[in-house]
């Protein structure tokens, strides 16, 4: 297997995006991912598409993103993982490059939800895990199995409704930072408190928007990287796994198993060690769907012990300047969740946050120079951890 | 009549739709295009006039003695004649041993509840329930069980003991099955 590296990302501005089509959604972060590497669409040898659908107009995102943006008649093709699909993009293209099958290889992750109103997108969400069983008859909703995972992990270790809400004040904070975040307005504890249920013990504030938007990289080989920039960002590791679809088959609801196994398996790749992996990471993404998620997440990836996520949060220990910054800019909860761009757009950011190129007042300090991306699709349906790296 | 699953839906689907396809034939007549100026932001928009409806047929067969069971007033799932692995939902193919040779078998009446939540932003195809209790229920028989709690949710905690009932759910008339405080 060859080394990879990101040498190109983009992203669009995320939200509701009625200004744009699906494909000049795309376009948008083709051109500055393009820009960025100082490539032209000539140059780009395959691509993958990362988009679920399903509320939107297209059914062959792939052929229509392909067409736009230029690219045929090279070889694309859509991949598919829920609200992982970025991540599952990035991954095959990962293995495209190193594979030695191509040498420069484009993702782009483009999600339009705002295309259906959002009964329909809800509806369609709810069917996220095993059709009959659980949503045929008895209608659970995205927001539903994450409050599932919630109600035992509260009631289990104690943690409150307000430590929820923290996450969704720091990731607020972030976005309010990040001119390309759906949301760019701060929130006080109190206002995510009082906001409604959608899901009890989940609130509207614990839960990410229905967004649009899209996020491209170029990975490329070693030879190409290093014609391309001087700072090529490397993908040192990809972990990943599935959970059951039917929850009810799982074996306890405070943790996502799949994600545990896929940080195992990237941290064993990239050399980290698992009891300690904040010693070797800098920034990380991780998956807050909901503010729920994001405190498992810090649970599954070994930055604290099973139980004591929420602690992290409540000392503030994943801003700036705390343990590990994490969602600095203001996660899938305040930057949005356009499901398939999701995971390309961790990717980007990580790699800009790795060259110290993000706005300086949410800029990590990068010193050991590697980040994780933690993306999760469906309720730990499937589970993607990327290592990048500047070496 | 009023209280049939498939009325309680086409009612709010109606709801939900028939406006917006009224001004959508205004506006066509009007103007030539289905075209309108987003007054949020100003974009221009295009409304889709092929309408897409969906609605899925799902092949039980070879679950049928599932729903014989349903009929009869019981859950039944599946064990393996082969190798002993339990299936719930029932499966009639067994991955572990690749037998599909199975025995169908009742689930015993009471289990513990391990987690709930209350769905109050339903699905449109939900939404003539009041806020709905669903649950995890971890049963002797060797599995859990995701069904709606038929309780005051303030009342649940974790462990409480929980009936199944099988049986016609109100509101919507056809046979399922839920659980109800022991
Ligand atoms: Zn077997």
């Amino acid at each position: 297997m060859r080394k990879v590296a990101v040498v190109g990302v983009g992203t669009s501005k995320f939200g509701n995006r009625t200004d744009v089509s699906l494909p000049e959604l795309a376009w948008e972060s083709v051109k500055e991912a393009l820009d960025d590497a100082r490539l032209g669409t000539e140059d780009i040898e395959a691509f993958v598409v990362g988009n679920v659908g399903g509320w939107s107009s297209e059914m062959l995102p792939a052929v229509v993103v392909g067409e736009y943006c230029g690219l045929v008649p090279k070889s694309g093709v859509r991949v598919e993982a829920a609200c992982a699909t970025g991540s599952a993009a990035v991954r095959t293209a990962y293995h495209m490059v190193a594979s030695g099958e191509s040498d420069i290889v484009m993702v782009i992750g483009v999600e339009k939800m705002n295309e259906s109103p959002t009964p329909t997108v809800v509806e369609f969400i709810g069917r996220a895990g095993n059709y009959f069983w659980e949503f045929e008859n008895f209608g659970l909703t995205f927001p539903g199995y994450y409050a599932l995972y919630a109600t035992a992990y509260m009631h289990r270790y104690g943690a409150t409704e307000e430590d929820l809400c923290k996450v969704a004040v720091k990731n607020h904070y972030y976005g309010s930072l990040n001119p390309k975040a759906q949301f760019q307005k701060a929130i006080t504890v109190e206002e995510c408190l009082n906001s409604r249920y959608v899901a009890w013990p989940l609130k509207l504030y614990d839960s990410s928007p229905i967004t649009d938007g899209s996020s491209a990289v170029i990975l490329a080989s070693e030879e190409a990287a290093k014609k391309i920039t001087d700072t090529p960002v490397w993908i040192k590791a990809i972990g990943y796994a599935n959970g059951t679809a039917n929850l009810s088959k799982r074996l306890d609801f405070i943790g996502l198993e799949a994600a545990q196994i896929a940080a195992q398996m990237a941290y064993k790749k990239a050399g980290i060690d698992p009891l300690e992996p904040v010693k070797y990471l800098d920034v990380a993404e991780v998956h807050d769907c909901f503010t729920i998620a994001e405190i498992m997440a810090y649970e599954d990836l070994g930055f604290a012990k099973r139980g004591e996520g929420y602690k992290l949060v409540r000392e503030g220990q994943t801003y700036i300047g705390g343990l590990i910054p994490v969602n600095v800019d203001g996660g899938l909860k305040a930057k949005g969740h356009p499901i398939g761009a999701t995971g390309v757009s961790m990717i980007a950011e990580l790699t800009r946050q790795l060259r110290q190129q993000v706005e300086k007042s949410r800029q990590a300090p990068i010193r050991k120079g590697m980040a994780l991306a933690h993306n999760i699709g469906g309720t730990g349906h499937y589970a993607f951890v990327t290592i990048l790296s500047l070496s | 009549m009023s209280d049939n699953v498939v009325n309680s839906v086409s009612k709010t689907l109606d709801k939900l739709y028939k406006e917006p396809l009224k001004q959508l034939e205004t506006l066509i007549g009007a103007t030539g295009l289905p075209v309108y100026k987003d007054p949020k932001s100003g974009a221009l928009l295009w409304v889709d006039v092929r309408e897409l409806r969906l609605r899925f047929t799902l092949s039980v067969n070879k679950i049928a003695k599932f729903v014989d069971g349903l009929r009869e007033g019981k859950l039944l799932y599946t064990v393996c004649k082969r190798c002993g692995a339990k299936f719930f939902p029932p499966q009639a193919d067994c991955p572990r041993c690749k037998a599909s040779d199975m025995e169908w078998r009742e689930t015993s009446p009471v289990g513990e509840l391990i987690t709930w939540t209350v769905i109050n932003v339903k699905p449109a195809s939900f939404s003539h329930h009041a806020d709905y209790v669903v649950g995890i229920v971890k049963m002797p028989d060797g599995f859990n069980i995701t069904a709606w709690v038929e309780a005051d949710p303030k009342t649940l905690k974790p462990g409480m003991k929980m009936r199944l009932l099988v049986d016609r759910r109100p509101g919507e008339n056809y046979i399922t099955y839920w659980f109800k405080p022991a």
